[in-house]
């Protein structure tokens, strides 16, 4: 019975030869993640079990960036409750103000995952981690209470659907619209249940950052997780920050998928998704003038390093539109040090922006660029539902790095190549 | 296990955003969380919601945010019980996991209308529209995860030793 590479990663994990879809199975866990809104229910669950110890203070991770730096007394209390836990159970991940990044850039960034892993985190993003070739799935706050005491968790095996990568992307293109691509063909529950298999020589021309992004966003299609084949870059990636062996796993050549795509990256354009799902994508041939209040860079679909200097290219020597507001939010600290040392930093504030601490603050509509009735921003962030980042009569359209900085530029959605050319 | 209750309806891709806004989520409390559901897509519905009644939606309910908080406060706002055509999956399990009975019957999601009276018997898998006479099919609940509703939970289950 051949199997994807997500099955092979889960029967490991269950000490099983082998699995199939439906089949439910119980897991050890390599990494249990919660963050600062997600953990403090989970918290009150632990106790409640009573006489919990976690399972092991090196794998359970805890990342306060949601609403941190605190916004406000509430958030500072749900904080201070999650540090309390990590102290008293000597919690070794926990980051705090000063070593924090928003969690899913950050967890790769210090090597807290490797190919073959399988992690949950309290956060529907922690799908990210399969750029890596690691099964990284978000749960609730339950799952993540019992998988802070047991180091187990119990899944029903997913079948899956392959996407079949080839050529390169464009100048001014990258992963996110690879990915909004994807969900505006195959629609926003268009895998849900399912894991998104990514393979084929286009991987290879695609950064771990674009990867990254790719799967960072499986969720919006209702994914359960969304994994690339780990190669040489992954490799090379994670050695650098990780001293942990690790298998590599690959999906069998006749495993079975529910359908496979095939898609060639070179002709890929850049897509803006409009209000207020993800899978409401166009292209600049179907987009008119669409003026615009704010523009966010950040978030852990687009807060790396390669984003903001994609960004930075286009607001160099440019100013940021009257009446626009820019954000630029880096997502991590070793991130913000590096755009600093580049010389980023002075390109953003120069063209008008501001750039932040990292924080996942606007994305959710928590703080640092709530939108009013009736305004409009242009992110880089992952869902433009109703009212995600503010009043419910606002609008976000979520486009790339390169997008939101030309949007920035002329105050319209615009294409990068356009503002460039 | 049963239910009853009056039917409050909703569409599609209904996410956990809009069930309970990220804006309060700076807070666990249970009457607090419910005392916003759904305040970005039905302002009425605090208002309208009465103990027992049952909400009815569409394709892909409780997408996007794994926010635990969503399930909660649909519950604390005492819905007893979600029929959709389709759930996301990490909404799906944490329902489950806090206790709110959920379940996917596209002909009863056809056949209910907002304001119906709805009558559900999960042990043998009927659900009555009493309003209309209409009965629908579904699979029963599994004892185990009758349990767990009963309970209130995975972690009240665990306690009472329901769940090893």
């Amino acid at each position: 019975m051949s199997m994807t590479m997500t099955q092979k990663i889960l029967a490991a994990h269950a000490g099983l030869d082998k699995v199939e879809a439906g089949q439910l199975v119980l897991v050890d866990l390599d990494r249990v993640l919660g963050n600062d809104i997600t953990s403090p229910v989970a918290i009150r669950e632990f106790e409640n079990i009573g006489g919990a110890k976690v399972y092991d203070k090196d794998k359970v991770t805890m990342v306060m960036d949601h609403f941190a730096p605190n916004k406000d007394i509430k958030a500072a209390t749900q904080c201070k409750m999650c540090r309390d836990f990590c102290d008293k159970h000597e919690v070794t991940h926990f980051y705090d103000v000063g070593q924090m990044g928003i969690e899913h850039a950050l967890l790769p960034e210090k090597g807290l995952v490797v190919p073959g892993d399988v992690v949950i985190g309290a956060d529907s993003h922690t799908c990210t981690y399969g750029a890596l070739g690691a099964f990284s799935t978000g749960v609730g706050s339950t799952d993540m209470a019992c998988g802070m005491a047991t180091g187990k968790a119990w899944f029903k095996v997913p079948s899956a659907i392959k996407f079949v990568l080839k050529g390169k992307l464009n100048k001014y293109v990258s992963g996110k619209d690879v990915i909004l691509h994807i969900i505006g063909k195959i629609g926003v529950d268009g895998a849900l249940y399912k894991s998104m298999e990514f393979t084929g020589e286009g991987v290879k021309a695609l950064t771990i950052f674009d990867r990254l992004t790719i799967s960072n966003m499986a969720i919006e299609a209702g994914a359960k997780n969304g994994i690339f084949e780990v190669d040489e870059e992954t490799v090379r990636y994670v050695k650098e920050r990780s001293n942990r062996d690790f298998p590599i796993y690959k999906a069998d050549e006749d495993a079975i998928y529910d359908a496979t795509y095939e898609i060639d990256l070179s002709t890929i354009k850049s897509t803006v998704a409009f209000p207020h799902l993800p899978e409401n994508t166009k292209t600049f041939d179907e987009i008119g003038e669409i003026k615009i209040d704010q523009v966010v860079i950040g978030s852990c679909t687009n807060g790396q390093y390669k984003d903001l200097a994609e960004a930075a290219e286009i607001f160099k020597g440019r100013k940021v539109a009257k009446r626009v507001r820019a954000i630029i939010i880096p997502a991590t600290q070793d991130i913000y040090m590096k755009a600093m040392e580049n010389g980023l930093l002075k390109i953003f504030i120069e063209a008008g922006c501001i750039v932040s601490t990292p924080t996942c603050g606007p994305c959710l509509g928590g703080y640092m660029g709530i939108l009013a009735a009736g305004e409009r921003a242009v992110a880089t962030t992952n869902r433009n539902f109703v009212g995600r980042m503010g009043h419910v009569d606002s609008e976000v359209y979520l486009a790339s790095p390169t997008v939101a900085a030309a949007s920035a530029i002329t105050g319209y959605i615009s294409d990068p190549l356009e503002v460039m050319a | 296990m049963t239910f009853n209750g009056k039917a409050i309806k909703y569409g599609d891709n209904v996410d956990t955003d809009v069930i309970i806004p990220a804006r309060y989520l700076n807070t666990i409390d249970k009457k607090e969380l419910a005392s916003h559901c759904m305040e970005d897509i039905d302002k009425e519905f605090v208002n309208k919601v009465r103990e027992g009644d049952v909400m009815v939606a569409g394709y892909n309910f409780g997408c996007g945010s794994s926010r635990e908080h969503a399930p909660i406060a649909i519950k604390a706002s005492g819905i007893s019980l979600v029929i959709a055509r389709s759930f996301a999956r990490i909404f799906y399990r944490n329902s489950i996991n806090i206790g709110l009975a959920i379940l996917e019957c596209d002909e009863a999601v056809d056949g209910i209308s907002e304001g119906d009276q709805v009558e559900a018997d999960l042990d043998n898998g009927v659900i009555y529209n009493r309003t209309t006479g209409k009965s629908f099919k579904t699979q029963p609940f599994p004892p185990f995860i009758q349990k767990i509703i009963t309970n209130g939970g995975l972690v009240a289950s665990i306690q009472k030793g329901d769940v090893k």
